[in-house]
Formats: C-alpha cells, structure tokens, sequence
C-alpha cells in the first residue's frame, strides 16, 4: 500500500473528495459548518477576550495592546467591601430562589396530578404557565403596577385588613420577598412539567393495590408519588444548586432601584453597572470572570454528584 | 367498612380542597395582567385609586390610540417581528445542519465536535468580551447583532440531534444507495419526518426572540431600532426617574396620563404572545418531555 504510485493516485482520488463534497462526509461537514463558525465566532472569540482580566484596557490599544497588570484587578476585587456583599446578595437571593423555588413546582405538580376533571387540569396548567412565556421587562411592568403604594391591588388589601400601604419596591426590608416571591410566581407553573412528565410514567397497578388496601389520595402520594419523583428531584435539586451564583439578572435589574442597592445588586448586576457603564473593562471582565470559573466549578460538581446517585448523568 | 367511609371522606375533603386553592391559584396568576389591561383603559380621573381593578372606570381607548400614532412603536414592532420571523427561521436552519451531520454515528471527529457544541454551555467570555466582540466585528448598531449570536444554540442542537437518532439508520441508507446525497437525504426524507422537533425549535427561539431585551438594549443605539421589549423597559426604567419623561417615547395628551400608556405599551407588546400561546403551549412542552429523556 505505501507504493509511490498508489500514494499519488490516492492522494488526487482525496482531492477530488474534498472539492466535490461528494466523499463519504463531505456534505455533512457542509451542514454542519454555520453552526460551527456560530459558535467559534459568538463564543470562543468572546472567551479570548477574558485576559482582559489580566490588563489595563485602552481603547486605542485594543484587547492585544492593551498593558498586562497581572493579578491587580483581581486584588482590588477581593478587597473591596463590595464584593462581599454583592456576594453575599447573590448567594442570599439564589438561596432563597432554591429553598423556595425548588419545592413549589413539586406540590402544585402533585396538586395538578390529583385534579379528576382532564379539562380543568389542563386550563390550570395552561394559566399557570403564562408568566413563563413572558419577559422580566413585562413582569416587572405588572408588578409595579400592582405593588404600587398609590393604586396597587396589594396596597388596597393591605389598607383592608387595617395596615398602612408599603412601598415594596424601594424598601429594602421587603425587596428581597418581592424578588423570590415573584420568582416562585412566575416560574412554578412551568417547573411542574418535568414532575408530571415523571408521575406519567408511575405504572397505575401501584395506585390499583393501594386503593385495594385502603390507602387515601394523600397516603398514595405519600407513598408511591413521591418517592417516584425522588431520581428528577435529586437531580434537578443539585442543578439548581450548581447554578447558585446566578440569582437572576433580568428579573433583579428591571426591579431593583439605587434605594435597595444594597440588598439586591448581585454580581451580574455589578458587572453590568462598573463594566458598561462606568466603562471600567478590566475590572469588570475579572468580577465576571471569577463568576465564570466558580459557576463552572460548581455546574461540573453537581454533574459529578449526580453521576454518583445515578448512572446516567447529564452528559 | 368505617374504614372505607373514612377514606371517601378524606378523599373528598382533600378534593374541595383543592379545587379551591386551585382557584385561588388561577386568580393569582391572572389577575395581575387582568389589572394592568384595565388600567390602560382607565379615564385619568380615575387611574389614582387604591383598589382591586375588576372593571375599567371610564372605559376608553385613548392611550391605545396615543400608544399607536407614535411612530417609535411602529419601528418596534416592525423590528421585534423581523428578529422574531427571520432569528427563529435561521436558528432552526442551522441547528438542523448541525444536527444532522451529527447524527451520523460514523461521522468521523464526531465527538470532537460535540464537545466543541457543549463546552460553550458551560462557559462564555462574559459581559464585556462579547460586547468587544461584537464591536470588532462591526456589529453595534445593526440588527443582525441581535439575530446572529443566538443562531448556534448548543441546547437545540443536541436536542435536534436526539430526536434525529431515533429513526432507524435504513430509512437514510436505502435514500443514498437510490443514488441521492445527503443534502437530499436530509432535505426530502429526514425534513418532513422531522416537523416535531422543527416546531419546538422554532416556537422556543421565536419566544426567546420576542422577549429579548436586554441585547437591543446594549448593541443598539438608534431609537428607531428599538424592540418592544427595550421601549417598554426604557418607558418603565426612565418614568421611575422622572415621570414626566415617558413623552421622549409616546406623546402624552391631557386624555391619557403616564399612568395608562405605561398598561398600554405592555398590553401591546405582550397581546401577539398571549393570544398565540394557548394554541401553541402544547409543541412547548412537547419539547420539555423531549429534553428531560436525555441531557
């Protein structure tokens, strides 16, 4: 096989492959290639731009020009009394996201699965979904509207029951309750599907013998729904954990106001603030950045976490 | 049997129970759009008052009326549907592409490319890289800066390529031994076959492009280019500052106040979505069952 003149003759059959894409692959190597050069160009080009980090940025001089400063930008991070609270901000709300957020979906799934009525069930779920479906500018828009101190639905049954309007949105007493409150709102519809989707497959004999021996509709979902749904929650538990330093820019920035700054701004929103509109490129590229990193860390563990519970893994 | 009449009894209390938070629930989750639509068709006299809005006062259509004689909604409404429209039909495009070629098992550097799709799930350059990025490429100030970054979705593909390897492997080779190639193949046989996973994909970019704000809002500096969702935003955003300034968007007569064209301008922006959505909700999640088999 390795005669001169087999080579050559092999070597031409390969070119003509190559210019007809005609070979075995040549046309799925077509197909693929603008999602390729999508990703090379909108996202590995970006991630070049992360040594950014590591120098003083000039706009004359370019990323490549631009002077190396080392770790600077990251010392003057970690020692900015900012930085711990935009932390601690972000690490509190997401918390509350998970100790909230997380549960919700699974009791209104269990609710839903136990509504006899098939078309009742599926209106409710199609109304629970709706504030999904919409952006956090539009959200927000409603929410002000029915906070609001001087026209708002809340305020109005507040003043019922006896108390004085509250100004939810710029007093950082109850900021953070608007934010995981309204998370919950818009997101529990839409976070039961996974858990019906798995409470379909439960087989019905189980609820047949349990029926057999007497068990209620709460002891049947004490004891066989649940503990069915335990591998999703497992896993949807940990990756909500792994996302923890997101804690969810949309919705915090087109709710927060510089009168609860100091509760709500949390890392996305710093970096968006000092970066583009402070223009301070550097610094704001290593804040992200060593989000980027701790996210990355935290996402790989939770996958390797739940390769260890279960065998399949995420990827 | 006491037993028995115990276990119908629970079950029917549980019942009423639930039915009733149900309810409740449905309320929670209507009432505040509910609210916002009658306040954009609230009189100015009545829009100050603490209340529950069941009902509009002095019902009328002027803020809609002055909402649509700005020319700046045109503008956004003619650019949210072109993003829309023509981001939701490239992406499907080039997520099928991707998709197809990499549901060739034997597609030599398969699972290079694969990994190459998926480490951009897990990590990006950030906020400031991208905006650089896109500077150097030319692209602030255009719209395509809005459309070509979300054409190569990591997620679509690998959902496209799932859904694509459960047909049997046959139905192609029997295509190419007939003498097509596999732009063919994939145009005439595995296409049709594939309008499931194509409307999931179109329905969930197309969304994701109507409610996009917050990239029109960086890359972009015209008003005239703006998106529904940035002139709401800019509406709510600038009227928090100072009220007065909503005007810079959408002239404010004596008819209407700041107030009912704020409703107005998210009435508008949101009806397109809500009036599709019920149709639709099913092919959504469709695509989450779809999803949650394998990552």
């Amino acid at each position: 096989m390795s005669g001169t003149a087999v080579g050559a003759s092999t070597a031409a059959a390969r070119r003509k492959r190559l210019a007809r894409p005609n070979g075995k692959y040549g046309y799925y190597y077509l197909m693929a290639a603008p999602a390729l050069i999508g990703f090379f160009l909108f996202h590995y080009v970006p991630m070049y731009g992360v040594i950014l980090a590591f120098k003083d940025y000039k706009f004359a001089l370019g990323i490549m020009g631009s002077p190396w400063v080392g770790f600077e930008h990251f010392e003057r991070f970690f020692t900015d009394p900012f930085f711990w609270r935009i932390l601690r901000n972000t690490v509190v709300i997401s918390s509350l996201h998970i100790l909230f957020g997380f549960p919700a979906p699974i009791v209104l799934a269990l609710l839903f699965n136990e509504l006899v009525h098939k078309r009742f069930k599926i209106a409710m779920q199609t109304i629970s979904y709706l504030p999904h479906f919409m952006s956090w500018v539009i959200l927000s828009g409603v929410l002000i509207e029915v906070l609001s101190p001087s026209r708002g639905a809340v305020n109005y049954l507040i003043t019922l029951l006896g108390g004085k309007p509250v100004y939810f949105l710029a007093d950082s007493h109850y900021f953070v309750g608007v934010l995981i409150a309204s998370h919950v709102w818009q997101s529990v519809g839409w976070g039961s599907v996974v858990y019906l989707a798995g409470m379909a497959g439960i087989n019905p004999d189980q609820y047949e013998s349990a029926r057999i021996d007497g068990a209620t509709r709460i002891q049947q979902m004490r004891y066989i729904t649940i503990p069915s749904l335990v591998p999703i929650m497992t896993i949807l538990f940990i990756l909500s954990v792994g996302g923890i330093l997101n804690a969810g820019f949309d919705q915090i920035f087109n709710l927060y106001n510089p009168a609860v700054y100091h509760v709500a701004d949390v890392i996305d929103t710093y970096v968006y603030r000092v970066g583009l509109l402070e223009t301070k490129y550097g610094f704001s590229t290593a804040v992200g950045l060593v989000k980027n990193v701790v996210g990355l860390v935290l996402v790989l563990s939770a996958n390797w976490i739940i390769k260890r519970f279960n065998e399949y893994g995420l990827w | 049997m006491n037993a028995q009449n115990h276990r119908r009894l629970a079950d029917k209390l549980f019942d009423i129970g639930n039915y009733t938070f149900m309810i409740g629930l449905s309320l929670l989750f209507l009432y505040p759009f509910w609210d916002l639509l009658m306040l954009s068709l609230t009189a100015p006299a009545y829009v100050d008052r603490l209340g529950l809005r069941f009902w509009a006062h002095g019902f009328n259509l002027d803020s809609y009326r002055q909402v649509f004689r700005s020319d700046i909604i045109s503008y956004a409404y003619a650019n949210t549907v072109f993003r829309t429209v023509v981001g939701a039909g490239l992406t499907v495009l080039v997520t099928l592409g991707a998709a197809f070629a990499l549901s060739q098992r034997k597609l030599p550097l398969r699972n290079t490319i694969t990994l190459y799709i998926l480490l951009t799930m897990f990590f990006q350059g950030g906020l400031i890289p991208s905006y650089l990025n896109m500077k150097s490429l030319g692209l602030i100030g255009s719209k395509w800066s809005l459309i070509l970054p979300s054409l190569a979705n990591a997620w679509y593909i690998i959902l496209a390529r799932n859904f694509l390897m459960t047909f049997p492997k046959e139905l192609e080779e029997s295509a190419i031994v007939d003498g097509a190639n596999p732009l063919q193949v994939a145009y005439r046989i595995l296409l049709p076959l594939s309008m499931p996973i194509v409307a999931v994909i179109a329905l969930w970019s197309a969304v994701s492009h109507w409610n996009a704000w917050f990239d029109a809002m960086i890359y972009l500096r015209d008003k005239h280019d703006y998106v529904l969702q940035l002139l709401v935003q800019k509406i709510l955003q600038q009227d928090r500052i100072d009220p007065t300034n909503t005007g810079t968007y959408i002239q404010i007569t004596s008819q209407v106040t700041s107030q009912t064209i704020k409703a107005a301008t998210i009435i508008a922006a949101t009806l397109p979505i809500i009036l599709v959505y019920p149709f639709l909700q099913k092919y959504f999640v469709k695509g989450v069952m779809v999803g949650s088999l394998k990552g």
